[in-house]
């Protein structure tokens, strides 16, 4: 089976911090990850080579400096990967990302199996995937937590949904979005690392994909944003100040008055 | 699609279907370029329309939610409000969803729609949409939702953004606002799509307010055929619904959170004492999860569930980020913590310093009062 597996680097939201004047990003000094979601993805697809073999290959678009994140992928045992890159795909939304990447996945030939994370935690979306999908044609199942069959031609998968889950057969080939219940991603092996120290992270710009720039990037996006503020803490805020044990009687008192809570009938 | 003076030219009725590309010879189009020829959708496209999810012939609570707002973004725009069923042996819904504000219900019936499959739902969505053109389309930001929206949009050729917690309308220029949480809840920001329709919106349940429940209303009631050869690709096989304890954080009402300074899995026994007096769900931070002390499906933020409950009680959580995104918008927060500094308290409606093995007894305690 070959498996591509989509990851993006984003910057580690666990240490983004508002600045509190401005509202903006301090993004000086954030470490690039892989989004952690990825991750699954990628140990959902390791765990599919192990179990029916065949070929990983990772794909990207992002800077340059994103070759990082394949190397890293390479050092998990990935066996290919490839960045698209070009200064013409930035600012894309998802509907000029999901351009970049079915061009990206056309070049590395095609695969029998697309895995991508859910989400990336620096947008949320969790558009891209479905929406690459339907335009490369393939058939589609998100927030797939595991599988209990691999075929050649189907996989059957457990998606998850709001009150449980189903059991899904999906045709190949396909493209799945994977939560965190796929598998822990287990750390990368030695040999994956020195391997990745030397791999050369082959790239494509928008004119090798036969792309233009009226397609990608912020150019070729439906979306735009149009304002960035910081979020508002709604209503008004209290600190109740007593004595524990008194103040967990108040603001239950408080909360019938607010009609949050009802007592009664 | 059709040839004037020699050069293609997209009409209206264009489904974006793509069947062109196949057939083009030159390779002088591309999907892009055939999306931006009919750009002037924002002309001629009308009307706001609500996807009306279902499982099991059942509505959740966000189709109200999104039939109430999407009742007043269309009253701003002079519109119709319509909305979208479909499934199988559904039909007897229509009759809920005119009570709920739509005056059209789009309605396909059919044993092929039963069980929800991204493929065929997307295409029957897709050419609803090319076939009668509204101008906004929403959606609630479920599992369902998110898995099938974006495939919906791209089929359509059009933007979409993500879990919307606002949505207005810029009356001038006919365009929606939407206002989403970005960058793990740091930020707000809201976007636009200038050219492209509809514009589509998944959006976050329990954030929007219902409309007035109409009893007895009638609308106009829209059968649609799905073609003799469409099928689905994907199959669904089984349905399996959470057994035993609920964890249906995203439709609760009231949700009752652990994190860490529980102790130890033992002060969840508090948290599920606390959530069953009040009628809620038991949540939990990922410092909990990640301990053992609870199952995943209890967790609430970026990589758990979001939730926007009436009423929020975060029993020694920190607030973390990642946390505070998926809670945010809840109507009412209580915050329980012994660190006067930790970041949930300013989100907190309410917030107590404190021990929570002193203080949560003493609001179970204090609600037996008032019960009698
Ligand atoms: C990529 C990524 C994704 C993440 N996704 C999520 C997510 O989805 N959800 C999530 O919750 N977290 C998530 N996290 C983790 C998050 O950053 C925090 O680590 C986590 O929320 C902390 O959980 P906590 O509040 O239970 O623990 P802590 O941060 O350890 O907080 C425990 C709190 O309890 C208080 N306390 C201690 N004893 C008592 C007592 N007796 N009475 C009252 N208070 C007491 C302490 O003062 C402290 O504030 C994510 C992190 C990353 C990097």
């Amino acid at each position: 089976m070959k498996i591509i597996v989509c990851l993006k680097q984003v910057p580690d939201t666990a240490h983004v911090k508002l600045d509190p004047v401005t509202h903006t990003l301090k993004r000086e000094g954030v470490a690039a990850i892989i989004n952690p979601f990825d991750l699954f993805a990628l140990e959902a697809a390791l765990r599919l080579r192990e179990q029916v073999g065949g070929a990983i290959h990772v794909l990207s678009m992002g800077p340059p400096q994103a070759a990082e994140a394949i190397k890293e992928a390479i050092g998990y045992g990935v066996d290919e990967g490839l960045l698209l890159s070009d200064r013409a795909f930035a600012g894309a939304d998802t509907w000029a990302t999901t351009a970049a990447l079915a061009a990206g996945v056309r070049q590395m030939g095609g695969a029998d199996l697309i895995i991508c994370g859910k989400q990336a935690v620096d947008g949320d979306t969790a558009q891209v995937g479905p929406g690459l999908a339907m335009r490369l044609g393939l058939p589609q199942v998100a927030f797939v937590k595991g599988w209990r069959e691999v075929a050649a031609g189907h996989l059957v998968v457990e998606r998850q949904m709001d009150d449980g889950f189903d059991v899904v057969r999906l045709p190949l080939p396909g493209l799945i979005t994977v939560v965190r219940e796929v598998g822990e991603p287990r750390p990368p092996s030695l040999k994956g690392k020195m391997r990745a120290k030397k791999y050369q992270v082959p790239m494509a710009g928008a004119a090798v994909l036969g792309l233009s720039e009226a397609q990608v990037g912020l150019a070729g996006s439906f979306t735009q944003v149009v304002e960035v503020f910081a979020p508002q803490a709604s209503g008004q805020r209290q600190m109740i100040e007593a004595p524990a044990q008194e103040a967990g009687r108040l603001v239950i008192d408080y909360l019938v008055r607010d009609q949050a809570i009802r007592v009664g009938s | 699609m059709s040839l004037v003076d020699d050069k293609a030219q997209v009409s209206e009725a264009c489904t974006l279907c793509g069947t062109c590309l196949e057939v083009c010879p030159e390779g002088a189009l591309s999907l892009e370029e055939v999306a931006r020829a009919v750009d002037e959708r924002a002309a001629f496209s009308r009307g706001v329309w609500v996807f009306a999810e279902q499982r099991d012939g059942l509505l959740p609570e966000v189709v109200a939610e999104l039939l109430g707002q999407g009742g007043r973004l269309a009253a701003d725009l002079g519109v119709e409000l319509s909305a979208v069923l479909l499934g199988h042996e559904v039909a007897g819904l229509a009759g809920e969803l005119f009570a709920l504000g739509a005056e059209t219900v789009y309605v396909a019936d059919d044993p092929r729609l039963q069980y929800f499959n991204d493929d065929i739902y997307a295409e029957v969505l897709a050419r609803l949409i090319a076939e009668h053109k509204p101008e906004v389309l929403l959606a609630g930001a479920t599992a369902l939702g998110r898995s099938l929206i974006p495939r919906v949009a791209t089929a359509a050729a059009t933007g979409l953004t993500a879990d919307c917690t606002g949505l207005a309308i810029d009356k001038q220029r006919r365009l929606l606002l939407q206002t989403r949480p970005a960058f793990g809840g740091n930020i707000m920001a809201t976007i636009i799509c200038p050219l492209a329709r509809p514009q589509m919106a998944t959006v976050q349940p329990r954030v929007m307010k219902k409309g007035q429940r109409q009893e007895g209303a009638a609308g106009r009631l829209v059968t649609v055929e799905l073609a003799p050869d469409q099928a689905a690709a994907t199959q669904v096989l089984e349905v399996v619904r959470a057994v035993g304890e609920q964890v249906n954080l995203s439709a609760a009402e009231v949700v009752v959170v652990g994190g860490r300074g529980l102790g130890g899995p033992e002060g969840f026994d508090l948290v599920r004492e606390m959530a069953e007096a009040l009628g809620g769900v038991v949540g939990a931070t990922r410092g909990a999860v990640d301990l053992g002390w609870i199952g995943h499906a209890h967790q609430v933020g970026q990589t758990g569930r979001t939730i926007g409950p009436k009423l929020y009680i975060g029993l020694g959580v920190s607030g973390a980020v990642q946390h505070l995104v998926g809670m945010q918008s809840s109507e009412v927060i209580v915050a329980v913590n012994t660190d006067a500094c930790a970041p949930i308290f300013q989100v907190a409606t309410y917030g107590i310093v404190g021990d929570l093995h002193e203080v949560a007894p003493a609001m179970l305690a204090r609600l037996k009062e008032l019960r009698g």
